[in-house]
């Protein structure tokens, strides 16, 4: 590749020419731009930087075109893999309003003036987030399901003034790690308890179920808020929200506070990010959220608007005894559920929400037939269910992707030869008849 | 007269009319199974029913209520709101990115891997560092990851009595949230007349219970601490480790390295230095780079590569003293993408234009508008710059009244109020990506707003004007919160 | 000028005896730094306090502020018209707007070390200049 010739290069994301700097430099007094950074020990100024040289526009979409292909994508592909990132549907205008540059390149509304547009999304967010869970309230968003999940652990703690935190053993595996880095440097402490008889003690802070749980089944949420009511303990539940279309929502029996994850909301896969958390509570532990909240109000002239409020929880506000330290969140993706939301509407969301479950349990009911796989867990599932195979799942994914078809979640490290298997409105009739056919293959 | 602000600004579910519908979902294709007992399922949802081109333009009227980087200049210090460059959304947004499910076996997902394989590599070589994880999903989770880093470190090696977290007065509220999350006991140090920390009072914080310090570089008020290297030498000789906060490293890119000045841990905002668009409030990233002391302890993934002879082969990994997961998948790769292709786009070339050309822009406006407000520190600055707007308080004039006017000169307020330490604070950062015409107008804006305020402050004072909405009453906001829309009760 | 039937610590509170109790509020010139009081935090009746320990928290819209008890004593009431409309606190810091009620434990001591209105006056006429 031939060298380009540095003393002319000039980025085409920077305006100003040598000659305007010239005359900024005149102005300001100085003769170089370097004397602007002499503050910098000279020992340590003017590193040698090992990066590439710029690269042109054609060249670098060429460059990374190619690699992208390098993957296995799910517009190529069939995809019946889950735990925790779903392929569903994103309708056609999320795009191309969430690429609306005065929604993605603006920054959170301090302003209020100068961001209506943000502020008023934000409190649509809320609304249909808390209408969608049956909850008070809902902020504007956390960084995803698991952190989410972790912050209602140590908002718990905070309401109960308690320090222990109670999970049940089916929670996603991974969400548990996150709960850990959050909740052990402050000294709480996390219990594990079986799904199928937990017993909670009287000093239990929070009580956390995730809805329907890691391997698809539907909790019970009656018996847990028994549970943590008799405890004098917070029911946390983090939540799917694809799944309330059809699900009675925590709200509904009681729970304190709802999380989860907005993915399934028209958010792209995206390899696991950017995503957006979802976090309510009711209305009395308002002022122990975590997160950004918008309020509605009015202006000096009584016209409705929208501001930032509740902000003395925040980190800019009171510093080390904030509610939690985040600040950027994910706005934008909060954004994309609010129109997924707002399309799929009323009566799709139910539709969307049976898709998922009739899909799922045509699926599983075609596999379980299969010679040499069965269903290992008993109970109601929603779009996620275990598949006990006749031999490894990693062998099996591969021939399933020889096919076009990106198997399940590999889970035998819990479960010895087991998959977990996940079917969306996004998986076809033929798609499953596919999978159907190739796991086939393996019986014997 | 109609009032079509009002129609445009009815919330969804005001708008909603039994009937309508914004997409169709395909019919079942397969046999309908049994659902679940009833008592599983709900019976209302309240969502709104509205059809597709009402919801498109609704989004669109709002966005338009919005000031952005596309449409103003957008001088908000510390958030280095340049330009974002699209090709990064186009590449980010492509099948063979966004379409990618975090669960696929990594062969599946080389090429995703490559670019967060270099991606760890430029920041290592930017910051000096030796090991990155591109795993916190923002910058107060960098910070949370750098110091639990900083507190796990010390715990093995017997230490766990350090506690003490010595913060500067006019560090950003998540720097003390953080520590505080990681276990930490906050104590504030002062800045000096100069604007550099104070040396005095950070000797005499160093004892034997003391972690570490977490020191923004640049500082808030924009300034190069001109001791930084004592400050390292201070803090190490005490037993501690030193944090760098590296929100503001717009002004340093291929001018220093942060490692290089004695820096053990430090953060990077993906979503400023590297053009990452901010999405009116994330998402962002904030990669956290260490010293190799600290490289076991780093954030999961990593993301490791094995040369097979005639393949490579790149991996996810957690470090063997990992402080653990911070999120559910692998950091938000979308923001993660964008910044590969910003920096693979400007070069080594390019990056130290940003910096230079950042620089350049912020001491051009000190220097124009130092006559018309009181600047708190007379010297160079970095890529931002702070004044303090008090000289027209006598006349009810002060740093938000100027910031509302400037939304009616159709340009984005500076950063108010912050940081604390400076009195009625406006902290200006112009950025790289702004032409001096741009810079030329808004000083002169400034200038005329300084002329207002002497001969008609009520006119600044009842700012803004033009803006879709006047002033909004906080403190009724607050006292009585609406925070979400509920269905009339029915008579 | 503050009432003089009360006493004032330097954190900007008051106490008033009003037979075997004690009535705790924050002055008018708090009042005024603070701004528009949109929330205020206080303890559980019942509770028990020292001298100069935290009583409560009290916020504007962009500030928070540790409340300190002027004196020891038990909580006897709290004003419940405050925490149902703060903005009382702004309206009649002195009146109204006061705080809780304490059965004190040593009242003639702690008042002791508090300062008298015009001592107060003065502390402030300081703060301000
Ligand atoms: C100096 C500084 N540190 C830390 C942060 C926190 O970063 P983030 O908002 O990405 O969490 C910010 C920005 O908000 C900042 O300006």
């Amino acid at each position: 590749m031939p060298v380009p010739d540095t003393s002319f290069f000039q980025s085409h994301y920077i305006p100003n020419t040598p000659s305007q700097q010239q005359e900024m430099l005149d102005a300001i007094g100085v003769n170089s731009i370097d004397d602007l950074f002499s503050d910098i020990p000279a020992k340590h100024r003017h590193p040698t930087l090992d990066i590439p040289h710029p690269m042109s526009e054609i060249d670098l979409k060429f460059q990374l075109m190619a690699l992208g292909l390098k993957n296995s994508n799910l517009e190529q592909n069939a995809c019946f893999l889950g735990a925790g990132a779903y392929n569903h549907f994103s309708p056609s205008i999320v795009k191309p309003i969430l690429t609306r540059g005065e929604f993605l390149t603006s920054y959170t509304p301090y302003q209020a003036e100068a961001s209506q547009g943000t502020l008023q999304v934000a409190y649509e967010f809320q609304s249909l987030i808390s209408n969608l869970m049956d909850m008070d309230v809902a902020n504007d968003g956390m960084y995803d399901g698991a952190t989410s999940f972790a912050e209602a652990a140590l908002m718990a703690c905070r309401v109960t003034k308690r320090d222990e935190i109670y999970v049940l053993d089916t929670i996603n595996p991974v969400y548990r790690e996150v709960i850990e880095t959050y909740a052990l440097p402050q000294k709480l402490k996390i219990y594990t308890l079986p799904a199928k008889n937990p017993i909670l003690p009287a000093t239990a802070a929070c009580l956390l179920v995730q809805y329907p749980n890691f391997h698809g089944n539907i909790e019970d949420l009656a018996l847990y808020k028994r549970q943590t009511e008799d405890a004098g303990a917070l029911l946390v539940v983090s939540a799917d929200p694809i799944a309330m279309g059809m699900l009675k929502p925590p709200g509904e029996f009681g729970a304190d506070i709802v999380t989860g994850e907005g993915q399934g909301l028209g958010v792209p896969i995206s390899y696991g990010g950017p995503y957006v958390g979802l976090f309510c509570t009711r209305k009395k532990f308002v002022r122990q959220m975590p997160g950004r909240i918008v309020g509605r109000t009015n202006d000096s002239e009584g016209k409705t608007g929208y501001v930032l409020t509740l902000q003395t929880r925040e980190q800019h506000i009171r510093r080390e005894r904030a509610t939690s330290n985040i600040c950027t969140s994910q706005a934008l993706l909060a954004l994309a559920a609010t129109i997924t939301m707002a399309a799929v509407g009323k009566t799709g969301f139910r539709q969307l929400s049976e898709l998922n479950y009739h899909k799922a349990h045509y699926a599983a009911s075609l596999i379980e037939k299969l010679p040499g796989f069965s269903l290992p867990l008993e109970g109601e599932f929603f779009n996620e269910f275990v598949v006990k195979c006749p031999t490894n799942p990693s062998t099996i994914n591969k021939r399933l992707l020889a096919n076009e078809i990106i198997g399940g979640l590999d889970i035998s490290s819990s479960m010895p030869d087991c998959m977990l298997i996940a079917v969306t409105e996004m998986n076809t009739e033929p798609q499953i008849t596919a999978l159907v056919t190739t796991l086939a293959e393996f019986g014997s | 007269m109609n009032n079509i602000h009002a129609f445009q600004r009815k919330l969804l579910m005001e708008r909603s009319v039994p009937g309508r519908i914004g997409s169709i979902l395909p019919d079942l294709d397969v046999p309908k199974q049994n659902l679940p007992r009833p008592e599983l399922l709900r019976d209302n949802l309240d969502f709104p029913e509205l059809s597709e081109p009402e919801i498109v333009r609704y989004f669109t009227n709002l966005s338009r209520l919005n000031f952005s980087i596309d449409t103003n200049f957008y001088p908000l210090g510390s958030c280095t709101m340049k330009y974002n460059p699209k090709i990064n959304d186009e590449i980010a947004f492509s099948p063979g990115y966004a379409g990618l499910h975090p669960n696929q076996p990594i062969d599946e997902v080389q090429g995703a891997l490559t670019i967060l394989y270099r991606l760890q590599g430029y920041l290592r070589e930017i910051t000096g560092m030796s090991g990155v994880s591109l795993a916190p999903l923002a910058g107060a989770q960098g910070e949370l990851a750098g110091v639990l880093m900083m507190r796990r470190y010390l715990m093995d090696n017997g230490q766990e009595q350090r506690l003490k977290m010595l913060i500067p007065d006019s560090a950003h509220g998540t720097n003390p949230a953080s520590a505080k999350m990681a276990g930490f006991n906050v104590v504030s140090v002062p800045t000096d007349d100069s604007g550099n920390t104070n040396l005095e009072a950070l000797r005499a914080e160093a004892t034997n219970d003391l972690a570490g310090i977490m020191i923004t570089l640049p500082s808030t008020l924009g300034l190069f601490d001109k001791n930084i290297v004592e400050i390292c030498n201070i803090i190490h000789q005490a037993g501690g480790l030193v944090y760098a906060d590296g929100a503001n490293m717009n002004a340093l890119l291929g001018q220093v390295k942060i490692g290089d000045l004695g820096f053990d841990v430090m953060h990077l905002n993906l979503h400023k230095t590297f053009s990452t668009p901010h999405g009116g409030g994330g998402p962002g990233a904030g990669p956290v780079a260490v010293k190799s002391i600290l490289e076991p302890y780093l954030p999961a993934p990593i993301i490791g590569l094995n040369q097979e002879p005639n393949e490579k082969h790149y991996y996810l990994e957690s470090p063997n003293k990992s402080i653990g997961k911070l999120a559910a998948f692998h950091g938000n790769f979308g923001v993660l993408v964008r910044a590969y292709v910003y920096i693979r786009s400007l070069g080594d070339y390019g990056l130290k234009q940003i910096s230079e050309n950042a620089v350049l822009n912020a001491n051009y406006i000190k220097e124009k508008l130092k006559g018309y407000y009181n600047l708190p520190f007379d010297r160079n600055c970095m890529h931002e710059v702070v004044f303090s707007a008090t000289k027209h308080k006598d006349k009810g004039v002060n740093g938000l009244s100027i910031s509302k006017r400037l939304l009616d000169y159709g340009f984005h307020a500076p950063t108010m109020y912050f940081p604390l330490t400076v009195d009625e604070a406006l902290l200006i950062e112009p950025t790289e990506t702004e032409s001096k015409e741009t810079l030329d107008l808004f000083i002169e804006t400034m200038k005329s707003i300084d002329q207002e305020a002497q001969s008609q402050p009520d006119l600044v004072h009842d700012a803004p004007h033009n803006t879709p909405i006047r002033r909004l009453d906080e403190a009724k906001a607050a006292r009585e919160p609406d925070l979400r829309w509920s269905r009339p009760e029915e008579p | 000028m503050n009432p003089s039937d009360r006493r004032y610590s330097k954190d900007h509170e008051w106490a008033q005896i009003v037979g075997e109790e004690v009535i705790i509020g924050i002055t008018n010139f708090a009042q005024e730094q603070l701004g528009d009081i949109v929330y205020v935090d206080l303890p559980e009746v019942g509770s028990n306090l020292d001298q100069s320990s935290k009583l409560g928290e009290i916020e504007s819209v962009k500030a928070v502020s540790d409340i300190f008890s002027p004196i020891g004593g038990a909580v006897i009431e709290v004003n419940q018209a405050v925490l149902d409309s703060p903005e009382l606190v702004n309206q009649d810091p002195s009146g109204s707007g006061w705080l809780v009620k304490l059965a004190p434990s040593d009242a003639s001591s702690d008042f002791s070390s508090l300062l008298t209105s015009d001592e107060y006056d003065e502390l402030i006429e300081n703060e301000a200049h």
